[in-house]
């Protein structure tokens, strides 16, 4: 679900960080118009803006954990952490983390890529918030979601910045919710 | 071997070069327990134990007059895994320390204390590693967060900078009109080894006309003299580890 949906319509941090990413055409190939969160991070009150939203809507929520997405969900994931007392447990490609892990593969457009955990990172029956900058197809989030449930985690929620127009209308993901603050910027210009 | 000094150091921020070090005597050493990490932890892994301090002579290290009891506990969370990622090394594994959420706020406290109200407008972080501790930083100090990446990951106009590994070289990238001359910049990584990918961020950044302050590391391996590939730039780390 988009922020705007849910209790914040109308709130001007949207419109704030949605006017903080920038849009970069044809990246990483023709047709793409991909949104660079780098921008965001380069505007302190946007940012701010942005953790603080997730804070809100997570610290009364007795979450525990917050898994991110390697590398953009390293980017918002720790701060929101902190803010809620919670763990941070970083979801990684293949061959980064250094103990005994668990992997999970998930497809990408042309191919497939995995992504693993620490064994032992997340306990059964801790409440979960998965985040990432961006959910196109879910793919990723859904994998993210596998690694935790297989170790009796409850993944409470998935969070992301932006989410793309397949999602929209989209309550949920895997049986999961799903929840976004902003649709991509500045598509308008390029259709 | 490890072990643990109980560094006796002033807690001095070397924002001047002219500023000496403080230099840590042998005589502070001592043989370290083996600590197992605090119960946020699970107990099936069967490698956890503390990855102990040893004094860096020349990098500043985040005590007070007496040990600051945070840095133990920060300690303490590391893990070390044998071996990775080849024979030989002990690698330094931070994400127990994001497991333990009093030492991974402790460990951005410090930070946060050094670097507030000093006019540092860029939180520089190295990827992916230095995005885990470099925004948070960047957040309670009112700076940009500005990620330095592998390359071909960054979507706009980027520049670049090569810099050696053991064998071959490796880059590091930023966005163009990320910084602007003039700004004072902290670069972060989670630890400092021989020092290369700090060097090249410091190089990118003074490309462009920026003021590295500080190189802050939360881990440093001393042994590999990686502050000497820094020039001028003064290092910060909280925990220093033998090899």
């Amino acid at each position: 679900m988009f922020a705007a949906e849910n209790g914040l319509k109308g709130d001007p941090r949207l419109e704030a960080i949605s006017a903080a990413i920038r849009v970069v055409p044809n990246f990483p190939k023709k047709g793409i118009m991909f949104q660079d969160i780098t921008t965001l991070l380069l505007d302190h009150k946007a940012f701010k803006h942005t953790i603080d939203i997730f804070v809100d809507r997570y610290k009364d929520m007795q979450i525990s954990v917050v898994a991110g997405v390697e590398a953009r969900g390293f980017l918002f994931g720790p701060s929101i952490a902190l803010a809620i007392g919670a763990k941070f447990i970083p979801l990684r490609k293949p061959g980064k983390l250094p103990g005994k892990v668990i992997s999970e593969s998930y497809e990408l457009e042309y191919g497939h890529d995995r992504l693993e955990m620490h064994v032992g990172a997340v306990e059964p029956r801790e409440r979960v918030i998965i985040i990432d900058d961006l959910v196109a197809t879910g793919g990723t989030l859904s994998a993210a979601m596998s690694l935790l449930e297989s170790q009796g985690a409850e993944v409470v929620e998935c969070a992301c910045v932006i989410g793309l127009p397949e999602v929209k209308g989209q309550h949920k993901l895997k049986g999961k919710p799903l929840y976004v603050l902003v649709e991509p910027s500045g598509l308008d210009e390029f259709c | 071997m490890q072990t643990i000094i109980s560094p006796l150091v002033s807690h001095r921020l070397c924002l001047a070069p002219a500023v000496p070090r403080y230099r840590l005597p042998n005589i502070y050493h001592r043989a370290p327990p083996s600590i197992r990490l605090s119960n946020h932890r699970s107990t099936t892994s069967p490698c956890l134990f503390s990855s102990a301090a040893a004094a860096s002579r020349d990098s500043e290290m985040a005590t007070e007059d007496v040990q600051d009891p945070r840095i133990a506990k920060i300690a303490s969370s590391i893990r070390v895994i044998p071996d990775f990622p080849k024979p030989g090394i002990m690698f330094q594994d931070i994400t127990t320390l994001l497991l333990d959420t009093e030492a991974f706020k402790d460990t951005i406290a410090l930070f946060v204390d050094r670097y507030k109200d000093k006019g540092i407008s860029v939180v520089a972080g190295v990827e992916a590693r230095g995005f885990i501790f470099g925004p948070p930083i960047a957040l309670a100090i009112g700076a940009k967060f500005v990620p330095m990446r592998k390359p071909k990951k960054l979507p706009g106009k980027v520049i670049s900078e090569e810099y050696s590994l053991e064998y071959g070289t490796d880059t590091i990238e930023m966005h163009v009109g990320a910084v602007e001359p003039g700004e004072r910049a902290i670069i972060i990584d989670d630890l400092i080894a021989t020092g290369g990918t700090l060097a090249a961020a410091i190089r990118l950044l003074e490309r462009v006309g920026v003021k590295i302050v500080e190189c802050a590391c939360v881990i440093e391996l001393p042994e590999l003299k990686g502050k000497e590939k820094l020039g001028e730039t003064p290092l910060f780390v909280l925990v220093s580890s033998a090899a």
